[in-house]
C-alpha cells in the first residue's frame, strides 16, 4: 500500500530506538518547581498568590483575563518561596513561580462534569481554559481557542497529530500505546466540542505499535475515526503538512487550518482533555522523553510541570561526560539548554543529550546552488536566495520570495551539503522583515 | 572554534562564562538577559569572542549553546566533488586504453596546472585553502576530457589555468562562477589554438598505428560519412579524451543521478531534446540531416549532459528552470552541428545557457505552498 504524505520534505535518521520502547515511568515529586508564567502563546500571566502562600496541587496560581491564554497552575502541594526571574528552556530568563513542596499531596480539582457528552459547549471550553491546556506538540497555542473557531469558518474535519516526525522524540508514541483509551476519548470530546463527525488520525510509520494499538481500541470502542499511516518524512508534524498529507488540502498563505476546514490536536493535547473533563485534573505533569546518546538509559517521564531538567537527568542515570549538546524539543526545531535547573513546561516533550559524534564541530564551504533545500523545502521556498537576501539586508526581496512562509523546520539546514546556516539566516531575515514593517507603519502614523 | 560554528553572529549569544556558584542559583542575580530576541544591528567587533561552551548547572561539563537544527545531514561539498571524481573514473580508464599514456599524460598536467593555479589564487587573495575540496582536480579531469589526445602539454597547462583563474577565481571561488570553469577553459583552447584542438589521434586500436583522423562529427559535417553505432558506444573513435566512450559515459552518470549528485532533468531534458529536435529533421529529410542516435551518442554529449551541464555551481536550482536549461541547451546544440559552422556544439551550448542561469533562477521561483489557492481566491 502506498502510504499517504506530504511533497517533499526529508528523512533524518530519527534515533527513536533509544525510548521508544520505555514505558511511561511516572517521575518521583520534586521539592522544589519552578512555574514559568508564561508557557503559551498569548499574554502572560499575572500571578495570583504571592511569598509564603501556601499552594496545592492543581490550583491556579497565575492567570490573565486575555482570551488568548491559559492559567497557570501549581504542580505540588507546597509554599510559594519567591517569585523571580529564573532560566526558562527557551533561552531567557523569565519570571517564574518557585515553590517548594511541603506536606501531603493534596489536589484541588477543576468543576466536575458529569457527563461531557450532554454538557453545553461553552462548559467544555471553560474547563479546558481552566485546566490550562495549550498545544503540548510544542506551539503551545491556547487550545480552547482553536477549538471555539469562529462562526463563519465551517469545520468539517479534525486531525489528532501522532506523527512525532522530529528524530529522538517517543512521548506522543509512548502515550498513543499506553493510554490509548484517553488519548482517544480527549479526540471525542474535542470533536464534540467542534461538532465535527470526521476524525482522522495521522500516524507515522515508524510506530508500528501505536498504529496497530490505535487502530484495535478504535474498533472495539466503535469511534468513527480513520487511522492514517502515514510515510516517515520530516516536517510532517507541522500542521500545514499534515493536513495535505491526510487530507490533501492546501494551507493559504497567511490562513490558518480552520480556513479549510481543519482542526488539529496533538495527542498529548488529547490526552490532557480527557484527564481534565472526565477527572477535572488541570494541567500540572506531561510526558517528556529524555532520550539521546548522552543519556545513560533514556526514559519516557511523566514529569510535573516546572520541575528542573536536573531532576529529569537525575532519574535517567544523569548525563554521560562527553555530553556535547543539550536541547529541549527535537534536533531540529529544539531550543540548546545553558542551564540544568530550566524547568519542564508545557510544551516541552523531549529533552535530549547528545554527545560529540551527532553534532560535530563543521566547516562551511561557499554555497554551491547544488539546489538541495529547494529540492526538500516543504513550503516551497528557495532556502538558499532567502539566506542571501537576508544577509544582504534586501527586505523587499524576502518578502518577495515569501519569508514570511518558513516554518522554520530546519531541513534546509540540515541537508545542506555547504554546512550553510540557512534556516538560521532565514529566522534573522523574518526578524527584519518584522522590524521593516513596523517601521513603516510608525512613520504613517 | 568559534570561526568554526558557522550560525550567524547575531544568532550567537553575547553572555560570558556563565558558572553562578550554587548558593546563588537560588537567587540569580539579574543580569544582561542571556538570549537577546533582536540581533544587533552589528558593529561589534570591539566585544571579546564568546566561548560557545557553557558551564552546566552543578558540573564542570561544557555543552555548546547554538540555534536549531542540532541535526546534520551526511553530505558534503568535497564529498560530492570526489563522488563526481569516482564517478568520471570509468570513462576516464577507457580513455587511457585506448589513446594510452598521452592521453594519461594530458590528464596529470591538467590536474596538477589547476591546483597549482587554486593554491596560488588562495594565497593571493587570502581566502584560505580549497585545494582539498576537490573541486580543483575535477575542473582539471574535465578539461583533460575535453582535450584531444596529441593536444601540446604547456596548453593544457595554460588551459587549466585560464580555467581555474578566470573560469572560477575571478569571481570570488567556488559557487560563485557563471560559467563551468572546465569549458571556460576550453573555450580558450579552442580559441588560442584553433588547429591544434581540432587535430584528432585516432584510438590505438582503430588502425594500427595512431593516426591522426577526424572525429564522426566532422566526418559528417565535412564529408558527408556517417560512423556506425557500435564504435559510438564503445569509443573506438576519433575524438577528445574523455567523450569517446558512451557507455563508460553513461555508466558513471546513472551512477551521479541514482546518487542525486547530478539533477535527471538535466541529462534527460538535453539529451531528450537532441534526440526529438534532430530526429524531427531526420524525419523531414533523412538524406541531409543525421540519424537522430548517431547524434546522441557522437561527440560529447553524453560527457556534456551528465557532467558538465549538470555542474551544480552553474546549473539552475529550480525544478522549472531546469527544465528549460535543459531543452534550451539541447535546442543550441542542434542548431549548431546542424546549420552552424562548427561541427560540436556541446561547449557552446552549455556554455550559452549558463550565462541565462541567474535569469532562471529568478524567473522560476517555486509557487511556494498555498499560494496557487490564494491567487485563485483574489479572482
Amino acid at each position: 500500500m502506498k502510504l499517504s504524505t506530504f511533497k517533499k520534505g526529508l528523512h533524518p535518521e530519527d534515533y527513536k530506538y533509544f525510548s521508544h520502547d520505555k514505558a511511561i515511568e511516572i517521575l518521583p515529586l520534586p521539592d522544589d518547581v519552578y512555574i514559568p508564567l508564561q508557557q503559551h502563546i498569548g499574554a502572560t500571566c499575572e500571578p495570583l498568590v504571592k511569598k509564603g502562600d501556601k499552594v496545592k496541587t492543581g490550583q491556579i496560581i497565575a492567570n490573565t483575563g486575555s482570551y488568548v491564554s491559559a492559567p497557570v497552575h501549581s504542580s505540588i502541594t507546597g509554599v510559594v518561596m519567591d517569585i523571580e526571574k529564573y532560566y526558562h528552556p527557551l533561552g531567557m530568563r523569565a519570571t517564574m513561580i518557585h515553590i517548594k513542596r511541603e506536606g501531603e499531596e493534596e489536589w484541588e480539582l477543576l468543576e466536575k462534569i458529569d457527563d461531557w457528552k450532554w454538557a453545553p459547549k461553552e462548559k467544555l471550553l471553560d474547563t479546558i481554559r481552566n485546566a490550562g491546556i495549550v498545544g503540548l506538540g510544542g506551539a503551545t497555542f491556547p487550545t480552547h481557542v482553536k477549538l471555539n473557531p469562529p462562526e463563519d469558518k465551517a469545520i468539517d474535519s479534525f486531525i489528532l497529530n501522532g506523527v512525532e516526525c522530529e528524530p529522538y522524540l517517543t512521548s506522543d508514541d509512548r502515550l498513543m500505546v499506553e493510554q490509548t483509551d484517553k488519548v482517544l476519548l480527549g479526540m471525542a470530546i474535542m470533536m464534540h466540542i467542534l461538532d465535527v463527525k470526521k476524525g482522522y488520525i495521522g500516524i507515522e510509520n515508524n510506530k508500528p505499535e501505536a498504529i496497530a494499538q490505535m487502530q484495535k481500541r478504535v474498533v472495539e470502542l466503535g469511534y468513527p475515526f480513520t487511522v492514517v499511516p502515514l510515510k516517515v518524512k520530516y516536517p510532517q508534524g507541522a500542521e500545514k503538512m499534515l493536513i495535505y498529507s491526510v487530507l490533501r488540502r492546501k494551507v493559504p498563505y497567511g490562513k490558518l487550518p480552520m480556513d479549510v476546514g481543519v482542526v488539529v490536536n496533538n495527542v498529548a493535547t488529547a490526552y490532557a482533555v480527557a484527564e481534565a473533563v472526565t477527572e477535572a485534573k488541570p494541567l500540572v505533569r506531561r510526558v517528556v522523553t529524555v532520550t539521546g546518546d548522552g543519556v545513560n538509559e533514556p526514559k519516557n517521564l511523566m514529569a510535573r510541570l516546572g520541575t528542573p531538567f536536573k531532576n529529569l537527568f537525575d532519574a535517567c542515570g544523569n548525563v554521560k561526560d562527553d555530553v556535547h549538546r543539550i536541547f529541549m524539543g527535537g534536533p531540529m526545531m529544539g531550543m540548546t539548554q545553558y542551564h540544568l535547573e530550566s524547568p519542564v513546561v508545557k510544551g516541552s516533550s523531549g529533552i535530549v543529550a547528545v554527545t560529540g559524534e551527532l553534532v560535530e564541530e563543521i566547516t562551511t564551504f561557499p554555497c554551491i546552488r547544488c539546489g538541495a533545500c529547494v529540492h526538500i523545502c516543504p513550503m516551497n521556498l528557495m532556502p538558499l536566495r532567502l539566506s542571501k537576501f537576508s544577509q544582504a539586508k534586501e527586505v523587499e526581496k524576502l518578502d518577495e520570495f515569501g519569508i514570511m512562509n518558513c516554518i522554520e523546520c530546519g531541513s534546509c539546514s540540515f541537508i545542506c551539503p555547504a554546512n550553510i546556516p540557512l534556516v538560521q539566516w532565514i529566522k534573522v531575515g523574518k526578524i527584519r522583515v518584522r522590524e521593516t514593517a513596523a517601521k513603516k507603519s510608525k512613520e504613517k502614523a | 572554534m568559534t570561526e568554526k560554528t558557522s550560525a550567524p553572529k547575531e544568532l550567537k549569544e553575547e553572555i560570558k562564562m556563565d558558572i553562578t556558584p550554587e548558593k546563588e542559583t537560588q537567587k540569580p542575580v539579574e543580569e544582561k538577559s542571556p538570549v537577546r530576541p533582536n540581533p544587533p544591528a552589528g558593529g561589534e567587533g570591539a566585544k571579546p569572542k564568546p566561548d560557545p561552551r557553557r558551564r552546566l548547572f552543578k558540573t564542570d561539563r561544557m555543552t555548546i549553546v547554538a540555534p536549531a537544527p542540532h541535526n546534520k545531514g551526511k553530505q558534503s561539498v568535497p564529498r560530492i566533488m570526489y563522488t563526481v571524481i569516482a564517478a568520471l573514473l570509468p570513462a576516464l580508464i577507457v580513455s587511457l586504453m585506448l589513446f594510452g599514456t598521452k592521453a594519461m599524460v594530458t590528464v596529470l598536467v591538467a590536474v596538477f596546472a589547476a591546483m597549482v593555479a587554486e593554491y596560488a589564487c588562495n594565497k593571493i587573495m587570502k581566502t584560505g585553502l580549497t585545494i582539498d575540496d576537490g573541486s580543483a582536480i575535477l575542473t582539471g579531469i574535465l578539461l583533460a576530457m575535453t582535450l584531444p589526445p596529441s593536444f601540446p602539454i604547456a596548453a593544457t597547462a595554460l588551459g587549466a589555468v585560464v580555467a581555474i583563474v578566470f573560469g572560477k577565481q575571478v569571481f570570488g571561488g567556488l559557487g560563485a562562477n557563471i560559467f563551468n570553469p572546465a569549458l571556460l577553459g576550453r573555450a580558450f583552447l579552442q580559441a588560442s589554438f584553433p588547429v591544434k584542438i581540432t587535430t584528432w589521434t585516432l584510438p590505438a586500436f582503430a588502425a594500427s598505428d595512431a593516426v591522426t583522423g577526424a572525429t564522426p562529427l566532422g566526418l559528417f559535417k565535412f564529408e558527408g560519412i556517417s560512423t556506425a553505432l557500435k564504435p559510438l558506444l564503445f569509443g573506438n573513435v576519433g575524438g577528445c579524451i574523455g567523450e569517446t566512450s558512451a557507455i563508460a559515459l553513461l555508466i558513471g552518470g546513472i551512477i551521479l543521478v541514482i546518487l542525486r549528485y547530478a539533477d535527471w532533468r538535466i541529462p534527460l531534458s538535453y539529451i531528450g531534446t537532441v534526440f526529438v529536435f534532430s530526429g524531427a529533421l531526420w524525419l523531414i529529410n533523412p538524406e541531409i540531416y543525421p540519424n537522430p542516435l548517431f547524434m546522441v551518442f557522437s561527440g560529447g554529449l553524453i560527457l556534456g549532459a551528465f557532467f558538465m551541464a549538470t555542474d551544480m555551481v552553474t546549473s539552475p536550482v529550480t525544478p522549472l528552470g531546469t527544465w528549460i536549461y535543459g531543452i534550451g541547451m539541447g535546442v543550441v546544440l542542434v542548431v549548431i552541428r546542424v546549420w552552424g559552422g562548427l561541427p560540436e556544439g556541446v561547449m557552446y551550448s552549455i556554455l550559452f545557457m549558463n550565462g541565462l542561469v541567474p535569469l532562471l533562477n529568478r524567473w522560476t521561483r517555486p509557487k511556494y505552498f498555498g499560494e496557487i489557492q490564494v491567487e485563485k481566491k483574489k479572482n
